[in-house]
């Protein structure tokens, strides 16, 4: 087998050294009853082009050619090959966690020039290095508030993502969280006047998303100042990172969980992406995740650590931030490539490319007799459109023009049924976006 | 410096600053297809949301540059690709290239998880490929693949015994957790709300049974275990302790790190094993990318299939697959979308090259380990005299006579071109020296491995001097790691000292 | 270092000295010799009330976390603020600039049952033969 480095004579040899006579000898301390006498009934094995050929066929059997106008917390981005071609070489690819700084300066600087770029790009003091994602990362930021405040209730808006607010249920039920929901206005933004209502000095935090489910973007301002009035922590979940390329970051917030997966990784059916907590300097010790540091060594060069670590499981145990151990470095590796190469004129422009088209296909929806805009508040790459019939069966009508249309609403949210999540990026081509809008049409002008 | 033992050469010297203090306003490494709609004006449509200025002190290099940059930076890093972790509970083998060739497939990659589920029956197929295997591997009844890592996977199965016991009417509140145990084992089981009751292991770095018995009480959910033992060593009292902890109507949950001793030999769940999680960056050849991602699916038997985590992947009628996102009992999402489906893609194109012959890989690895353990036996002490199984711990307990430590040994290694060895770790062993192999070592590898610690151990009796300052070849030598604990630097800032990056 | 005799010691290394109601309570060279360089003291905030044999703060080192215990009932008073910017004081100073926190005592029994200098360093040097044994 290709990937054992091992003659049947070494082997033999290796036995004898070991001073016995069978493999079998070896697993002795397995009492014999319990051992596998027949072979795992498993597929293979396949030489390099059977599996290649395998995976081949299972990715003829997904959507190959079709354009896709969904986002919804997964964004299709340009990557450039060069950021590939880095994190596929085997130092970073095949390289262990930095424990040993020594022999781990590469990883270590990229993970400091990461945490580096997540503070410019969020407005925050300090980052870490990255958490599974931006849904296990925001219900991460709450459980640090709720360490820092010493209160057990949460306010989330109802605009977040809905698959958060499910993995910070599934976390909270644990903890002693009590989650409640805040609604959103006309306008598809938070209802300010509800938050105030619900904030005694009991909230650890509240929780907004920008841009939001909806696309819709939040002015922090009022938000942020109720949250601190009530001495309460004030969170920011962000899913679409390449926003921050042309929306103002949240400095009003006190710690920011965002999702980087719009830079430099691929939609990958769900993942792996790369959350991340960026936050206040003052809150570094309840942080959760790696932290590398910036050093000397003993002749006064700079180098790098992973450092705080006792904030970890590993030294903390039962009293640690996290139980979190493997993270999502190459992802974060990933991202710092894909920013390095966008650098801050590319960020920008991507950013304005999306925020664009995005007018541009609003634009081409609004002229279909009977769609209408859903909220008035300003959107980036996202906004919501109502229609006069179910999502569902237009996008069936979609579908067979190969288009995937827009996420149907009703499901999460059964108070906006017929309204629908258009996402538009840099990488739709106009030709696209005119046949989308010219598909719905169509698709609407269809009997019933 | 014993010139015979000197292997992988060492990382080439580069000065390399900062990717900041290359930067200079102007120049772009990625440029973007022009605009192709009119342009909107952001002062109008977003008016004080404007980010007028871009990102204040990003990176402006070229691309040269940043290939440059990375590619200097990756010199500084071991790897598997240059040579042995013999990290205990690693299990750092070999990364297979076709599994990165194949997760980055056109129709792999670029699939969105909310595409409709009939336009992603090819992804649905290689999830429900993978729960078979692994069942198959591990011998349970159902599985949940949406875990992104072991300490998820393990949160995910107490979560998993806890809404079990509570749909019984009490979810009791305490995990027993050996004292050997890796340290996500009891921050997890705090974060899942028991308190946690450290149990003491037996004079071989065992469960003691006995022990088990008076603790296991009508309080007490779980024992979570690693098996074989974070010691390397096979517990050959799982069934009777399943028995002992089901008798009082608690579970038993398996901590899957070391199942690199186990696959295609014998199957957890043949053992008395209720619940378990894999981890796929481990035992599954998926790569370590510095720190992650990984995946830490669940196994699990009948009992607690209920309860898992949503989306779930069922099979219809007619054979189509589907994920569904509600199920009554289900402990409910433990992360957004679905699973790291790259890392999946991987572990089951690990699987497929290998097909039942995976049992090949198990025998290496238990080879190797006892092979190294044979050869250091005597050169440094073994507190455990239980046979090894994947992996083999010894102690510094020989060269502390000298003041020469198990971390001045790991370090020491790194000098005849090996990253070193868990250090201190299982806590029970003073001085602990965790050494994994894994199969994908060549015997000339295990051989210069052996040479290399026979020479330590000398030089730790000669001149132990040189064993207690090392490394001595590294670019960076003893980095400061109270400075950087005392006064944490984490980011860089404009204005910065452009300090002597290390030559 | 020498203990001072106007201590007293408990079985965790911390040391504390009274003088009338008031004490003041840190801990001892042995404990931050076993510690390593200090890098971080979490520290109670006045008004918050300790008791005998329940931890009250921690101390770390880059790679462990210790538990501080208090040796009395009390209320605290002030904490040694200069511990935030200088935890290395606790290496070079333990018995001295170091102290951690300073408490009222609510209950003075007990504290003459704690070890003396004397009776501490012999426990110490007892202890330094088990771990080498």
């Amino acid at each position: 087998m290709r990937y054992l480095p091992k003659s049947p004579s070494e082997r033999q040899e290796m036995l004898a050294a070991i001073g016995v006579k069978s493999i079998d000898e070896l697993f002795s301390s397995i009492p014999e009853r319990y051992r596998l006498r027949t072979p795992l009934s498993i597929p293979g094995p396949f030489s390099e082009a059977e599996v290649i050929q395998y995976f081949k066929d299972r990715a003829a059997e997904n959507a190959s050619g079709y354009s896709s106008f969904l986002g919804a917390g997964v964004y299709n981005h340009l990557r450039s090959v060069v950021t590939d071609s880095i994190i596929q070489r085997g130092e970073f690819l095949t390289s262990y966690t930095p424990y040993q700084a020594e022999i781990s300066q590469g990883t270590l600087q990229a993970i400091f020039e990461f945490q580096t770029l997540m503070c410019q790009l969020t407005g925050q003091d300090v980052a870490n290095a990255s958490m599974y994602d931006g849904s296990t990362a925001t219900t991460e930021a709450v459980l640090m508030a709720e360490r820092l405040t010493g209160r057990q209730r949460v306010l989330v808006a109802r605009s977040v993502h809905p698959e958060y607010r499910e993995v910070l249920k599934t976390y909270a039920k644990n903890s002693g969280l009590r989650i409640e929901e805040i609604p959103f206005t006309k306008s598809g933004t938070v209802d300010v006047q509800a938050l105030q209502a619900a904030l005694k000095d009991d909230v650890a935090a509240v929780v907004v998303q920008s841009p939001n489910f909806f696309g819709a973007i939040e002015w922090y301002a009022p938000l942020a100042e109720a949250a601190h009035a009530a001495g309460a922590m004030f969170v920011v979940a962000i899913t679409e990172a390449v926003s921050l390329g042309l929306l103002r970051p949240p400095v009003e917030a006190d710690i920011v969980a965002m999702e980087a997966q719009s830079f430099g990784m691929a939609p990958s059916y769900g993942g792996p992406y790369a959350g991340v907590i960026a936050a206040r300097e003052k809150y570094i010790r309840q942080m959760p995740g790696r932290l590398a540091g910036q050093t000397t060594d003993s002749e006064g060069r700079r180098g790098f650590v992973l450092t705080l670590a006792t904030r970890e499981q590993h030294i903390r145990r039962e009293k640690a931030t996290s139980n979190i151990c493997t993270n999502q470095a190459l992802c974060a590796l990933a991202a710092t490539v894909h920013l390095t190469l966008l650098g801050k004129e590319g960020l920008r422009e991507m950013a304005e490319q999306n925020h664009s088209k995005a007018q541009f296909a609003l634009t081409e929806l609004l002229k279909i007799p009977g769609v209408k805009r859903s909220f008035d508040a300003p959107f980036l790459n996202e906004f919501t459109v109502e229609l006069p019939r179910s999502v569902k069966i237009v996008n069936s009508h979609l579908l067979r023009e190969k288009i995937i249309g827009p996420l149907a609403l009703g499901t999460p949210y059964p108070d906006l049924t017929k309204h629908a999540l258009v996402c538009v990026t840099e990488m739709t081509p106009r030709t696209e976006i005119e046949r989308f809008a010219g598909a719905v049409k169509r698709a609407l002008e269809q009997p019933i | 410096m014993n010139e015979r033992i000197k292997k992988a050469s060492r990382h080439t010297s580069q000065s390399e600053g900062l990717i900041f203090e290359k930067s200079s306003p102007g120049k772009r490494g990625f440029e973007l297809p022009p605009l192709d709609v009119p342009a909107a004006d952001p002062s109008k449509t977003l008016g004080a949301n404007y980010r007028r200025e871009g990102v204040e002190g990003f990176p402006e290099v070229s691309e040269i540059e940043a290939i440059r940059h990375f590619t200097r930076l990756s010199t500084w890093n071991y790897a598997i690709d240059l040579g042995m972790y013999p990290l205990g509970s690693c299990t750092m083998k070999y990364n297979p290239r076709v599994n990165e060739f194949v997760a980055r497939l056109e129709g792999i990659a670029s699939e969105h998880p909310y595409q409709p589920q009939e336009l992603s029956q090819g992804c649905l197929k290689i999830l429900r490929l993978l729960e078979k295997c692994l069942l198959e591997i591990t011998g349970m009844d159902a599985i949940t693949l949406q875990p992104a890592a072991g300490a998820q996977g393990e949160l995910t199965g107490l979560l998993l015994i806890r809404a079990y016991l509570q749909k019984q009417g009490n979810p009791r509140k305490k995990v027993l957790i050996p004292d050997s145990a890796h340290g996500t084992n009891p921050a997890t089981a705090v974060i899942s709300g028991y308190e946690v009751e450290n149990i003491k292991s037996g004079a071989e770095g065992q469960v003691d049974l006995e022990r088990l018995r008076q603790q296991v009480t009508e309080d007490v959910a779980a024992l979570m275990i690693t098996n074989p033992s974070t010691l390397g060593i096979f517990e050959h009292n799982l069934p009777e302790i399943a028995q002992i902890l089901h008798d009082k109507g608690a579970l038993l949950y398996m901590d899957g790190a070391n199942m690199n001793a186990l696959t295609g030999i014998t199957r957890p769940g043949e053992l008395g094993v209720d619940v378990m999680h894999l981890n796929l960056h481990k035992t599954f050849s998926t790569p370590h990318g510095g720190g992650g991602p990984g995946a830490g699916p669940v196994a699990m038997k009948k009992i607690l299939e209920p309860f898992r985590p949503v989306p779930i992947l069922v099979e219809k009628e007619n054979g189509r697959l589907a994920l569904e996102p509600v199920r009554p009992d289900s402990i409910g999402r433990v992360k957004a979308f679905t699973s790291n489906f790259g890392v999946l893609v991987r572990a089951l194109a690990y699987i497929l090259a290998y097909g039942p012959g995976v049992r090949q890989a198990t025998e290496d690895a238990v080879l190797n380990a006892n092979y190294i353990r044979k050869h250091l036996e005597g050169v440094y002490e073994l507190p455990y005299s239980l046979p090894s199984m994947h992996e083999v711990v010894f102690s510094d307990a020989i060269q502390k006579k000298n003041d020469v430590n198990t971390m001045d040994i790991a370090k020491r290694l790194i000098d005849y071109g090996f990253h070193p060895y868990t250090t201190a770790f299982p806590l029970i062993v003073h001085g602990a020296m965790m050494i994994e192999p894994t199969e994908s070592e060549s015997r000339e590898e295990c051989d210069l491995f052996i040479d290399a610690m026979k020479s330590i151990a000398e030089e730790a009796a000669t001149q132990p001097e040189i064993v207690k300052t090392a490394p001595h070849t590294t670019r960076v030598r003893r980095l400061d790691e109270v400075a950087a604990a005392r006064k944490p630097v984490l980011r860089w800032k404009p204005g910065a000292p452009r300090s002597q990056a290390a030559d | 270092m020498a203990y001072p005799k106007t201590f007293r010691y408990t079985k965790e290394h911390e040391w504390i000295e009274v003088k009338g109601d008031l004490a003041t309570i840190g801990i001892t060279d042995h404990a931050q010799h076993e510690l390593g360089d200090v890098v971080f003291v979490e520290l109670p905030k006045p008004g918050t009330k300790i008791e005998t044999g329940k931890s009250f703060g921690t101390v770390e080192s880059v790679k462990a976390v210790s538990e501080i215990y208090a040796p009395a009932n009390g209320e605290v008073i002030e904490a040694n603020g200069d511990l935030q910017n200088s935890p290395e004081k606790i290496n070079s100073d333990p018995h001295g600039a170091a102290w951690l926190i300073k408490v009222r005592l609510t209950n003075a029994a007990g504290i003459s049952d704690l070890m003396d200098a004397a009776a501490y360093e012999a426990y110490i040097a007892e202890k330094g033969k088990e771990t080498s044994a």
